[in-house]
């Protein structure tokens, strides 16, 4: 079908905050200025667990230009219920309050805050502050704290938990003819974001407050700091306009902006807090999970039965969540299957959901598992997979709203050349490297959130659509300016867009992968709203070329309203908005999938991920040659800004396999390598060809506009099909990532 | 960060004077590792005396045959001399093989001598570390020591050196020649470097107030048998798990001098005179490198997470004394092991 040249959602457009983020104008949280603005540092903890026994502050105090240093024994009062520290996506449990008491749950707890004039002055003020604890026994390794696993007793808002059994599965599993068996694990990963979390609080005076944080949730960090400080809803506005990157650390406020907050109402005056590198390794990450996967085939690999347990870490305080056993059910058809999920306390701070939580976590096992089932029945890989395949949610016993995972395989395996593959492991060597050939499934959980926005049309046919969520650097400007000019035939010049702001119309957070389908929606439906009252007005003018044409035979192109059939008959957009004396149009439009739809059924997006890798066993060196990737997500709105998500989490997805890895000394209960030339993000170098497919999938059901969401897809399975294919190459079956070079001698 | 003062030294004297002067001042060339380490509060100078501005930023011939480089030469331009392209392979690869573009741009060749270990404890002062804070114990010997010696190392202090050019600069037997209030010495390499023992807060033999000069590298020729052959937790920008240098001088199929020295496996680049013993008079086959890499980890010893290290080094210099003996050296553009 050719496109049609004047529209924008399904083109390829470049981001319209590019040029403002290359040249410096962008401004992030620690960016803001204010005239009077002071300085926070954070005095990080020592110790994993304990009291403060005492802290000497006089040191620090005594540097030129210090305000204060805030400690628990000099902060002011906050509230005192976990209620109001619960943020919208906080687990269950009682939240982290930053100097609360003297307790001490974490290692890097922050303990003081030093304010200065300027941020050397703090800085140095910050390393004077002298601290003395008393230790308590301490414990950090999952693997020693793994016996005393539980079931969580309350289930986070949000997220499955496992699914009930079906049919007998450890009975079908020792009955069956082929067992596979084994315990994957994966390191804890920190988010490592490139902007570091920081908060500028602008004091507005009369107790008001702009805050610029780094957040993913405007309207979260605005509603935890009015419960938190007991201010009033309206002293408070929260800005993120610009964030640089968060893959999940910014869903749930972190403590600089408790910090931030806490000093400028305190000092009457402007305040900012940025966590140094090394403070990031003390916020939130993905846990570390022991993980059992199960899988009973009969001899031509059909599954007779699929057992996936995973005991996870979670923080002493809250009971953080995952669905990390749950994605077989909606994968693969099988009658017997059996799922559990514990958690272990450790002294850590809480984990967060980072990049396709659980998913990643989850089908990294479930898929190398089917490699093996792959590999002890002689099957090929996507075979395996297509002998499977589930046409139905086999957990929920619910039909899809669409899944064309079978063209992903088919469409991957073609472009990859995946038919060529010799199936032996260690058959095919290049000079001295042997190259294997993987590959692996994807999925997330497809979702829309209710979320509302608002379209104001100009008297000069100019656009500003707005909604309060946030652009972590997806595109979320770009593609809801497509939509709006789509709406009303406009130039994306001609479209503004007002994100990340907690005053704008309510928006979940930017998480999830759902906010091109959610916001995209809202804003879709605000601008349908303005259009059908400009198309009244133009109507109902006098002599109007579109008197008695139905509103199904208008075309808005062009910034003209015409009959679709007859486009002699046109108006201009702004010819009517002067004819008509009107200003401005302005619709509020709150957009929400029909509640029968998410009860009759389940919405996943979908890929296949085909990996080769090169190893040169000798040294346990490998290199990722090649990676083919087709996904099955939806109506793309926007090619370039969706291949660029997928290629990010493609990236990850290999880091995840061979690289990224915090490690902790269990001795200290500290993490160790919290700096980025000791924590591994794969370099240029290590990355090669990625090449992105797009499936077609139409789905009517997922949300008003067809969308899916990107955000996690790419990440999921990566790893899988990375270690696969080093399976493939080698013959060994790596079980635990990082894949280090040590694994491999 | 503290507070410090901060003098700009016109001449090699001045400079030498105002460290000698102050216990706690200290010299920054690029800044590269020491301005990191201001920042994590692990050094607290209370003086820096910048020494950007001296005049040691040439290469010079050297009146034996070799190259004289100067203190101040940055990496980069060190590694892309063209005599030293041509005479000393080994050290621009080893160089190359180094940090970023960016960093090599920044970081000076006598910085790069005293750059400091990368052990995790040593930036974080949360935590106790003999080599930053004398006396309060070494928590690598029993936490996270992936990345530490298998080597040389004392109940005292495990650390590595983290350099990748002075793994070259020693296998080229350079020398350091330093400037102090006594006057002027010349260190060799390998003397420059010292193991840990019972005061791992000492990592070399320069004195206080002692400034390097230049390094003087003499006249031998391996360009034509060499390779720098690093092995790391990525394929570019991160530290040597092990790396190897090799120099080889072969004629008529036999090895006439052997150079072999050690990264990421000791407090100091490594080097073993019985282990290149035992190459020279021996024709370059695996049987040979094999006996030598035995020979040079016969006293090696792992930790909890760097056991592998072992191993992974007696393949990399078997493999590295291959490179060098089939002059294909290791590129550190293509990151294909050759
Ligand atoms: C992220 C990162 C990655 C890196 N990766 C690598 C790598 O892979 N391989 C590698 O080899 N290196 C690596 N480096 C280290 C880099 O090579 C060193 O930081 C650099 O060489 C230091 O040189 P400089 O001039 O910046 O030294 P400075 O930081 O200025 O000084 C370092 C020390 O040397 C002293 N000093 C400097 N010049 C003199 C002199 N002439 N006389 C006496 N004392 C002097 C200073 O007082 C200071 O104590 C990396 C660094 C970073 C930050
Ligand atoms: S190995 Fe050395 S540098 Fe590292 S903690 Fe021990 S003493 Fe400190």
């Amino acid at each position: 079908m050719l496109r049609d040249p004047d529209l924008h959602v399904g083109a390829p457009r470049s981001r319209i905050d590019g040029v403002a983020k290359v040249t410096g104008e962008a401004r992030y949280a620690a960016e803001h200025r204010a005239p009077d603005l002071a300085h926070g540092i954070v005095v990080s903890g020592a110790i994993a667990r304990g009291r403060i026994t005492s802290i000497d502050s006089s040191a620090a105090l005594a540097v030129p230009g210090v305000i204060q240093v805030f400690t628990h024994e000099n902060r002011r009062s906050t509230a005192w219920l976990d209620y109001n520290y619960q943020d919208e996506v906080a687990p269950p449990g009682s939240p982290f309050r930053p100097l609360y008491d003297a307790e001490i749950h974490f290692s890097g707890q922050p303990v003081a805050l030093v304010v200065a004039e300027d941020y050397d002055a703090a800085a140095y003020a910050a390393s004077l502050v002298r601290i003395t604890y008393e230790a308590a026994e301490h414990a950090t390794s999952l693997e020693a704290q793994a016996y005393k696993s539980y079931v969580p007793p309350k289930k986070r808002s949000g997220i499955k938990p496992p699914s009930p059994p079906r049919g007998d599965a450890p009975g079908a599993f020792t009955a069956s003819p082929v067992m596979i068996e084994a315990d994957y694990t994966h390191a804890v990963e920190h988010h490592n974001p490139m902007e570091p979390h920081a908060s500028t609080v602008i004091w507005e005076g009369d107790g008001k407050l702009t805050v610029h944080d780094k957040t993913q949730g405007p309207q979260n960090s605005h509603s935890y700091v009015v419960a938190v400080f007991g201010l009033k809803a309206d002293d408070v506005q929260v800005k993120n306009a610009y964030v640089g990157g968060a893959f999940g650390l910014g869903l749930r406020p972190h403590y600089q902006l408790f910090l931030a907050v806490m000093a400028a109402l305190e000092l009457k005056r402007s305040v900012r807090v940025v966590l140094t590198r090394d403070q990031m390794f003390t916020l939130s990450y993905r846990p570390h999970s022991l993980q059992t996967v199960k899988l009973g085939a009969d001899r031509n690999g059909k599954l007779n039965a699929v057992i996936h347990a995973a005991v996870s870490g979670t923080s002493r305080f809250e009971d953080y969540q995952e669905d990390i056993v749950n994605w077989s059910g909606f994968l693969y058809q099988c009658d017997n299957a059996a799922f559990s999920y514990e958690l272990a306390k450790l002294d850590t701070y809480t984990p967060s959901d980072m990049r396709a939580p659980g998913a990643a976590t989850g089908m990294f096992a479930v898929e190398i598992a089917m490699d093996e089932l792959a590999a002890e029945t002689g099957t090929d890989p996507v075979e395996l997979r297509l002998r499977n395949y589930a046409d139905k949610d086999e957990n929920q016993d619910k039909p899809f709203t669409s899944k064309e995972l079978r063209a992903c395989y088919a469409q991957a395996a073609e472009r990859f050349g995946w038919s060529r593959r010799n199936p032996e492991p260690r058959a095919t060597t290049e000079g001295r490297e042997l190259v294997g050939w993987g590959m692996a499934s994807g999925i997330w959980e497809a979702f829309m959130q209710k979320a509302s926005a608002r379209a104001r049309l100009a008297a000069d046919g100019t656009l500003e659509v707005a909604t309060a969520t946030s652009d972590i650097g997806t595109g979320t400007y770009t593609i809801l300016a497509q939509i709006g000019a789509d709406a009303l035939g406009l130039r994306m010049e001609q479209v503004s867009v007002k994100i990340g702001d907690s005053s704008l119309p309510t928006s979940p957070i930017e998480g999830g992968s759902w906010t091109a389908a959610s916001n995209g929606s809202a804003v879709m439906v605000a601008c349908t709203a303005v259009r059908e009252e400009l198309f009244r007005k133009a109507r109902g003018l006098d002599g109007s070329p579109l008197a008695n044409v139905p509103p199904e035979r208008v075309v808005f192109r062009g910034g003209r309203i015409a009959v679709a059939d007859d486009p002699s008959r046109s108006v201009a957009i702004s010819e009517v908005m002067r004819a008509a004396g009107l200003e401005v149009i302005e619709r509020e439009e709150t957009a929400q999938q029909d509640p029968a739809t998410t009860k009759r059924y389940a919405s996943y997006t979908h890929s296949a991920i085909f990996a080769e890798v090169k190893v040169d066993e000798d040294l346990g060196v490998v290199r990722v040659t090649r990676v083919v990737v087709a996904v099955a997500a939806g109506k793309i709105i926007n090619p370039k800004t969706a291949r660029s998500q997928i290629l990010g989490g493609v990236v990850m997805g290999i880091g995840m396999a061979l690289h990224e890895e915090t490690m902790a000394d269990h001795n200290l209960g500290r993490f160790m390598n919290h700096n980025l030339a000791e924590y591994h993000v794969p370099a240029n170098a290590d990355i090669h060809d990625i090449e992105v497919i797009f499936v077609e999938e139409h789905d009517d059901k997922i949300s008003p506009i067809g969308v899916k969401g990107l955000g996690e897809i790419g990440i999921v399975g990566t790893a899988a099909a990375v270690a696969n294919a080093i399976f493939h190459a080698t013959g060994k079956r790596v079980r635990s990532l990082p894949i280090t070079l040590d694994k491999l001698l | 960060m503290n507070n410090f003062s901060y003098t700009r030294a016109a001449t090699v004297q001045e400079a030498v004077a105002a460290l000698a002067a102050e216990p706690s001042a200290k010299f920054v060339a690029g800044g590269t590792n020491l301005i990191d380490l201001l920042k994590y509060n692990v050094e607290r100078p209370t003086r820096l005396v910048d020494i950007t501005r001296l005049p040691l930023r040439d290469i010079e011939e050297a009146p034996g045959g070799g190259l004289r480089i100067g203190a101040l030469v940055p990496n980069s331009d060190l590694a892309y001399d063209e005599r030293v392209e041509q005479r000393y392979p080994l050290l621009t690869s080893a160089i190359l093989a180094g940090a970023s573009p960016q960093l090599r741009n920044a970081a000076s060749t006598g910085g790069n001598l005293l750059q400091r270990t990368r052990c995790y404890y040593f930036y974080d002062p949360g935590t106790p570390c003999n080599k930053r804070e004398p006396g309060t114990g070494c928590p690598a010997i029993t936490g996270q020591n992936r990345i530490h010696a298998i080597l040389g190392t004392s109940e005292h202090c495990i650390a590595t050196h983290p350099s990748d050019m002075c793994v070259a600069l020693a296998a080229l037997d350079a020398r350091v020649q330093v400037t102090g209030p006594d006057g002027a010495r010349s260190i060799p390499f390998a003397e420059f470097h010292r193991l840990p023992g019972d005061r791992p807060e000492i990592d070399t033999t320069l004195r206080h107030g002692e400034v390097i000069t230049a390094i003087d590298l003499p006249a031998e020729d391996f360009s034509a048998n060499h390779t720098y052959l690093k092995l790391r937790d990525r394929l570019s920008y991160a530290f040597a798990l092990v790396s190897v240098a090799v120099a080889l001088r072969i004629e008529d199929g036999v090895i006439r001098d052997a150079r072999l020295a050690l990264g990421g496996v000791a407090h100091k680049p490594w080097r073993d005179p019985d282990a290149e013993s035992l190459l020279r008079g021996r024709a370059p086959i695996p049987e040979a490198f094999q006996a030598a890499a035995e020979r040079v980890l016969r006293g090696a010893k792992g930790f909890e997470h760097n056991g592998f290290k072992i191993e992974l080094a007696r393949r990399a210099i078997v493999r590295a004394l291959g490179q060098a003996a089939r002059s294909t050296p290791q590129t550190q553009s293509d990151k294909r092991i050759k």
